[in-house]
């Protein structure tokens, strides 16, 4: 409780707000806590983050002893150089903003997964092991029938989605039969699914002839996303998938706002008590929320194998399922957040890229910016104080009563 | 002592909870400040008790500025609290409580419950309260356990005791058990603030009266000349009427029909207990009780909230002993909760959203599954203007509205379908007067359209304001069925403790 809320509630029930955007049924935002707070975030991890590229740089170090103001021109040239370098990777001519793009489809997929958990009070961190399984699913579609593109590619999309449901449904299940938190079995089934995976790459009817690593079989040429500036120069990877990506974010902005269940998703996550009294099924809808972001998450692993790599490989997730997770928080749980925060994560990944290869920065540097933002996200109370942003959310609230 | 609070001025961003409110108290005298929820009340004995600072305006303790900056400055300075809820840790004993932060230290930081125990005995006698040093507060009841917050706050030595709402949890007749010791503390010197919005209380105990409206002192009354409507319009800011009005009921054929209902409570004890009764078309039917003797198991029962675990439920006839909440929404049942907050609203959801909460399902509000959020706004504007919810839009945060105007959409959400069952659960309590007027007009006029009414209550005032037909629940069951013209509030009160 706030300390400047005039009246104490103790018998108030839990606010879960705080994992939520402030936006209401129509999807109106409020700008100060969805895009001013968030904005100032970022500002800050990246003047946090300038400070640990400088502690990085050790010749200059030295230099502040004999030679103070020579050290603090060359700590902001590493600085130009390094931020120069992360910007123009990200945005800095067609191939830049190519890779961006094509970083951000997966983030984006995977955000909206943890996304739509925490609009409906449940926190997804399972986004790694549903991308897993829903590209294994687009995977076999992949390769295993031979249909016309127009057919080929949304049977590779729903399969994705299926896939990813069903392994997301699992922990959807289990908290609403057994109480099982949803945290502590979405974690468990990651590890599950990432071993299963790597055994499954080893099982013939996946693994690509020949080998004896875990590689898959190649898809088939029909059910790859098409590149989209191919014409240009073939090297440019951007697909698809991006294409899909926003798409998919349009419709889960639908589902939550403009739809029956995105209204009773978005209920029994402010209130499942007052959901229930309404008369939703609370653990029905337990199990769609967690089928509806596994299938999300399924999509993002789509995007890898029949999108962005042709294949499946030992763990082809990498770490997209945990950066939805940031993603999500620093986007607003709402889905238009979310596709900003994926093009701004993807923008880093593509940036911090070419800044390893041009500058003594390493690309470690990115991650520690994107959990600094989170950390500034995840305490806004840090970021009102330095900037003294205003609390609107926290004004009090007096009787607008009969007198009035 | 005497403790005066001169100009206390405390802005919150786009809102004045105390303007330049000027008031004074001295010792041996009882102070009762009335005001409705909103009114600024607790904002005022926040910054009294030093949890908040005011922007402008002066605490003086005998001619004295004080400067408080914590809790622990206001109660060095003689100024005690009893919060309206407790502040107890339920598993440890009286004494332990009461000297938790202060405790008495043999030498080398030993513990001494034993000068703990003395002392709260001695407190306990001078005040004739009958507190047992070694009980454990969870097995004490609620009237118990509050006087364990007066001998914490006398043993801290205050002067000036503040009691925020003291009697919203306590029976009738522990009621006048507070009011006596109220009474001895008064006559041993203290100074009493007594914070309320029960009229009734506050002609019955203050030397003096303060009415606070909207954050400012509108008016001072002597509780020898004032009367309960003057206060109310007082509070309110214009006339209200306090009595219910309503002619004498025709019962007509019975709407819902309990027969040996059972549930079990969260621990899987029997908190219903073969309990039967009816509830006919143009009745209202009251169920008087202290709260926790089962009068929440049985609403959630009837409501589909709570597993039945024995019996029947008829409604209109058709067996809903085993229907699921929205079967019942279905079979006409409104259903005013008892917890607003927990179940009847989503107080993050716009007022719009909160009024197709439970009907969002069906046309005209969604088709498919698509949502008319057009046809939804216009069914929540015609509900705020019909039942008068004050609120700058239908698309602000439920959260944002008093708790008068939040019980009013609930209401209205509830009762502005045609229903043939109302059951109606703490249908007024946290809500200011002025709205308590309205709602018990809607309940009237609800079952003069021809509705069965059943209303859970533990304001006694309220359950033989309302009803036609009073029953008394005790520890599960109904102890006795009572008209309100044959009865009184005393013999009520008997049968809520217990007796036979």
């Amino acid at each position: 409780m706030s300390d400047v809320t005039p009246t104490s509630k103790p018998d108030q029930p839990e606010d879960r707000s705080s994992f939520v955007a402030d936006v209401t049924g129509v999807g109106r935002i409020d700008w100060r806590s969805n895009i001013l707070i968030p904005a100032l975030a970022i500002l800050s991890a990246l003047v946090v983050g300038a400070i640990f590229i400088a502690l990085g740089d050790l010749d200059t170090l030295r230099l502040w002893g004999s030679d103070p103001g020579r050290a603090l021109s060359e700590t902001f040239g590493t600085l130009g150089d390094a931020y120069g370098a992360l910007f123009r990777g990200a945005l800095g001519g067609i191939n830049p903003i190519s890779e961006t793009l094509t970083r951000a489809a997966p983030l984006i997929l995977a955000g909206l997964a943890v996304a739509v958990g925490f609009q409906a009070g449940l926190f997804n961190i399972g986004a790694n092991g549903q991308m897993l399984i829903g590209g294994m699913f687009a995977l076999v579609v992949g390769f295993q029938f031979d249909l016309p593109l127009l057919i080929h590619i949304p049977l590779a999309i729903v399969a994705a989605f299926i896939g990813g449901a069903l392994w997301g449904a699992i922990p959807g299940y289990l908290r609403a039969k057994t109480g099982a938190h949803e945290v502590i079995t979405t974690i468990m089934l990651n590890f599950i699914a990432l071993r299963l995976v790597d055994y499954l790459l080893t099982v013939k009817f996946f693994q690509l002839e020949g080998r004896n690593d875990p590689v898959s079989k190649s898809v088939l040429d029909s059910a790859r996303y098409p590149k989209l500036i191919e014409f240009i120069n073939p090297r440019y990877r951007v697909h698809l998938g991006i294409i899909i990506a926003i798409l998919v974010a349009v419709g889960v902005w639908w589902l939550l706002y403009r739809s029956t269940i995105g209204f009773e998703f978005r209920a029994v996550g402010a209130n499942p008590d007052g959901a229930r009294y309404a008369g939703m099924n609370v653990v029905f809808l337990y199990v769609a929320v967690m089928a509806v972001a596994g299938g999300l998450a399924g999509l993002a692993g789509g995007d890898q194998v029949v999108g962005t790599l042709g294949r499946a490989t030992s763990g082809f997730s990498g770490v997209i399922g945990f950066d939805a997770i940031a993603l999500a928080l620093l986007g607003r749980s709402h889905p238009f957040g979310v596709v900003a925060a994926g093009l701004l994560f993807g923008g880093l990944a593509a940036g911090g890229q070419a800044m390893q290869a041009t500058t003594n920065v390493g690309i470690d540097i990115v991650q520690v910016i994107q959990a600094l933002i989170i950390v500034f996200i995840a305490a806004p109370a840090l970021i009102k104080a330095i900037f003294r942003v205003r609390a609107e959310a926290e004004s009090a609230q007096v009787s607008q009563g009969w007198a009035t | 002592m005497k403790l005066e609070l001169k100009g206390i001025t405390k802005r919150f961003p786009g809102v004045v909870a105390n303007d330049h409110v000027d008031l004074e108290i001295e010792t041996g005298e009882i102070l009762c400040l009335l005001g409705e929820n909103g009114a600024g009340k607790s904002t005022l004995m926040n910054i009294l008790y030093g949890l908040y600072s005011a922007d402008e305006g002066d605490i003086v303790i005998d001619g004295k500025v004080q400067n408080f900056a914590g809790p622990g400055d206001a109660i060095a300075a003689g100024i005690g609290m009893v919060h309206q809820h407790f502040m107890l840790v339920p598993v440890f004993t009286v004494a332990e409580n009461v000297v938790l932060g202060v405790e008495p230290m043999r030498s080398a930081g030993i513990l001494d419950l034993d000068e703990a125990r003395r002392d709260v005995e001695a407190i306990s006698n001078q005040y004739n309260l009958a507190v047992d040093p070694n009980a454990v507060i969870e097995e004490l009841p609620v009237g118990i356990q509050q006087r364990v917050e007066i001998i914490k706050v006398l043993f801290r030595d205050a002067e000036i005791l503040v009691f925020d709402e003291p009697t919203a949890v306590l029976t009738p007749q522990e009621v006048d058990e507070f009011f006596k010791i109220v009474d001895k503390l008064k006559q041993d010197g203290k100074g009493i603030i007594f914070i309320t919005h029960k009229l009734k209380e506050v002609l019955e105990i203050a030397d003096r009266i303060a009415v606070l409206r909207r954050g400012a002192v509108v008016g001072t009354a002597d509780p020898a000349t004032a009367t309960e409507s003057g206060l109310a319009e007082m509070m309110v800011g214009r006339p209200v009427d306090l009595m219910v009005h309503k002619a004498p009921s025709h019962p007509g054929e019975a709407v819902l029909s309990v027969s040996d209902l059972t549930v079990m409570n969260i621990q899987g004890r029997k908190a219903v207990d073969g309990v039967s009764f009816e509830v006919r078309r143009n009745e209202i039917v009251g169920i008087a009780g202290v709260q926790g003797n089962g009068q929440t198991e049985l609403v959630e029962a009837l409501t589909g909230l709570r597993e039945v675990a024995g019996g029947t439920v008829l409604i209109q006839g058709e067996d809903h002993t085993d229907s699921n909440p929205r079967q019942i929404h279905n079979a006409g049942v409104a259903h005013v909760p008892e917890d607003r907050q927990r179940s009847g609203l989503i107080l993050g959801f716009t007022l719009t959203e909160n009024f197709v909460l439970d009907s969002y399902h069906a046309v005209p509000f969604s088709e498919g599954i698509k949502m008319d959020w057009k046809a939804s706004r216009e069914e929540a504007n015609r509900l705020i203007e019909e039942f008068d919810v004050r609120t700058p839009s239908s698309e602000i945060p439920a959260s944002n509205l008093s708790g008068g105007n939040q019980q009013k959409v609930i209401v209205a959400r509830e009762f502005g379908r045609q229903v043939d069952l109302v059951i109606a659960s703490q249908p007024t309590r946290g809500v200011d007067v002025g709205s308590i007027e309205f709602i018990h007009e809607r309940i009237v006029s609800e079952r003069d359209a021809g509705s069965a009414v059943l209303i859970v209550s533990t304001e006694l005032d309220e359950v033989m304001a309302l009803s036609d037909r009073i029953l008394v629940m005790f520890d599960g069951r109904i102890v006795a069925e009572k008209r309100p013209e044959e009865t009184t509030n005393a013999e009520l009160g008997l049968y809520m403790a217990g007796a036979s």
